[in-house]
């Protein structure tokens, strides 16, 4: 007898239609992928990240492909607030699928500041705090490489808004968990995990940096194996902690490679850019995965890894 | 924009270049002269990315109807697959993507500038302005004689053709900004389009500029997704009243801008300090548009 699959998706307090979501800066607010395909069957949209003001940028050429990714430079750049209420309220406020609006600034402040303006749009479902871009001028500010940095944006923008706070993280820690944690304890109501890693390519013709601002942010296959490991090692600590996880996903197979090290659900970020149906294709690949394993819902494949519970510590020897 | 599955019908050798006719009847449909198509990379590479490539044809009517042209040069790993690929092969198409070349309303004389095979939407574009009553002259450059691309094609379509190559192989020894100011008083130049290296654009939008001559220039950068979410391909545009200037997305907002708007300096390097005012002392909407003049909202 075949199982009904429902993909319904619950991260605590925001409910998703599907486990699979459009990640940050991959996708626009979903007005323009609009035109190429149905954003209404997504289980949710996370939004490019809105600042306070308007974001000029970074210098091209802001993209350099490497094998099996990209590396990316952007600066941010964003219209800010004023100007993102007025063009993309109304289409998040209509489009029937939860949306997660992205923030970053550069100082606790300014994440308090756009947290605040978000209450013009009722219908927002959660708010990604954008803590980790290593893209940002100013680099000695990455909020989540510092873990007392990082509980303090998420404690700030707790207190300015009553709506569900997911924190996304950088892999460029020491110890990812130690970070997570804080922002749990800060009031984060779940993580992100995870953005792009620091990156750099040269020309080795004109001997100059691939990309306008030097160094970027590493995406796509290629970032795959670090982000199951962030999400294996933060779901093992935080159990009871919902983890959006995300990098390089493009096949439904990664997507459940992500829920057995221990997401929730999952986010797709640069496949968007070469396939614009990836997300419905891994989501309708994930239903069948399941129904095949009799299985009912994605949070039954949630954390299955048949990893021993204790990992043996030996990190001088970890690599071979 | 469209995402089809796309037979190629053939795929001949024109000098250096592989011009790549596929079946594509939506998108050829909707295509205009300046836009451009992304192209799925097969399976199994190394490199996941599309790979974008400007319109050389689109039919709409006739024997080809539904078809679209695109030429290759395999000039990266990233699409020397292309020039391998058979008849009936399937190819994985986004288009018509981007803002397309603009047409004048009142004015007649216009002048298509290609370098390399960066001409490749010119002779799609100057069709079209010749069935709106233009008179379409043209200059066509190359590295070499086997890189000037259709030559044949240029001396059919318009009135004068000026051709030259950097090694004499073909044409006048030289740049195409060399025969440009020539061929502008000669043609009686209203209005210039132009589409090749981007430093031949800035070159030739330079030259346009101070001459108050309308330019069109079809720009290069290096891009993601082609449909405006990713934010990587940006070029630096001055505001159209001439104040102040943003990173303007060149698969959206372009890839054709106007020649006097970009801020060629800040974008490809140079000399100019950041600026604050237009760096050409007068109105921006002066020479966008012309003097007494407007592009057609097509």
């Amino acid at each position: 007898m075949a199982t009904r699959v429902s993909m319904v998706t619950n991260l605590e307090r925001v409910r998703l239609p599907s486990p699979v979501m459009a990640a940050s800066g991959c996708f626009g607010s979903g007005q323009e992928m609009g035109t190429i395909m149905d954003v209404r069957r997504l289980g949710g949209i996370v939004t490019k990240s809105v600042t306070v003001r308007p974001v000029r940028g970074l210098p091209p050429p802001r993209m350099a492909e490497t094998e099996s990714g990209m590396l990316n430079a952007i600066g941010l750049q964003n219209p800010g607030i004023e100007e993102f209420l007025r063009k993309d309220g109304p289409f998040i406020a209509e489009v029937g699928v939860p949306v997660f609006v992205s923030i970053a600034g550069k100082s606790v402040e300014e994440f308090a500041e756009v947290a605040a303006r978000l209450r013009e749009i009722p219908q927002i479902a959660a708010i990604e705090a954008n803590i980790s871009c290593p893209n940002v001028e100013r680099r000695n500010l990455v909020f989540a490489c510092d873990p007392d940095a990082a509980g303090q944006v998420i404690n700030r923008i707790t207190q300015v808004t009553a709506l569900p706070v997911f924190a996304k993280l950088t892999p460029d820690v020491s110890d990812i968990v130690t970070v997570a944690r804080e922002c749990v304890r800060a009031g984060a109501t779940g993580l992100s995990l995870i953005n792009t890693l620091l990156g750099m390519s040269i020309d080795v013709d004109t001997f100059r940096p691939r990309l306008g601002a030097v160094t970027g942010g590493l995406s796509g296959p290629a970032i795959r194996p670090v982000a199951v490991r962030a999400v294996f090692q933060v779901a093992r600590a935080l159990p009871e902690v919902p983890i959006i996880g995300m990098g390089g996903i493009r096949t439904a197979r990664d997507a459940i490679e992500f829920l057995l090290a221990g997401a929730w659900a999952v986010a797709i970020g640069t496949a968007n850019f070469f396939n614009p149906h990836v997300t419905l294709e891994v989501a309708a690949g994930v239903a069948d995965f399941l129904a095949a394993r009799g299985l009912r819902s994605p949070s039954d494949l949630r954390g299955r890894v048949e990893a021993p519970e204790a990992v043996v510590e030996e990190p001088a020897y970890r690599s071979g | 924009m469209i995402r089809q599955t796309c037979e190629v019908l053939s795929i001949k050798k024109w000098g250096a270049y592989h011009a790549i006719t596929i079946v594509a009847p939506e998108i050829a449909e909707q295509a205009r002269p300046g836009q451009f198509v992304q192209i799925g990379m097969p399976e199994g590479r190394d490199f996941l990315l599309r790979r974008p490539f400007s319109i050389a044809q689109a039919s709409k009517k006739g024997g080809w109807a539904g078809t679209l042209e695109f030429s290759v040069y395999p000039l990266h790993g990233g699409t020397t697959w292309l020039t391998e690929i058979r008849p009936h092969d399937l190819l994985d198409v986004v288009g018509p993507l981007g803002r397309p070349f603009p047409y004048p309303r009142d004015m007649t004389n216009c002048l298509l500038i290609g370098g390399g095979y960066g001409a490749a939407p010119l002779y799609f574009l100057g069709q079209e302005l010749r069935a709106r009553g233009k008179r379409v002259d043209m200059i066509v450059g190359a590295r070499t004689q086997e890189r000037v691309f259709k030559p044949v094609e240029a001396k059919r379509l318009s009135v004068t053709v000026s051709i030259t190559t950097d090694d004499g192989t073909m044409g006048d020894r030289g740049k195409v900004t060399d025969v440009l100011p020539g061929m502008v008083t000669r043609t009686e130049t209203e209005v210039v389009y132009a589409c090749g290296p981007n430093e031949m654009l800035r070159a030739v939008a330079e030259y346009c500029t101070e001459q108050r001559i309308p330019t069109q220039v079809a720009v290069e950068e290096l891009m993601a997704c082609g449909m405006g979410v990713c934010w990587t391909c940006v070029v630096p545009v001055i505001r159209r009243e001439g104040k102040g200037w943003d990173y303007q997305r060149s698969c959206v907002d372009g890839p054709v801008f106007s020649g006097a708007r970009v801020w060629w300096d800040k974008w490809l390097g140079g000399r100019s300090a950041p600026i604050q005012t237009p760096p050409h002392g007068f109105r921006m909407d002066e020479v966008t548009v012309g003097k007494g003049a407007e592009w057609r909202p097509e």
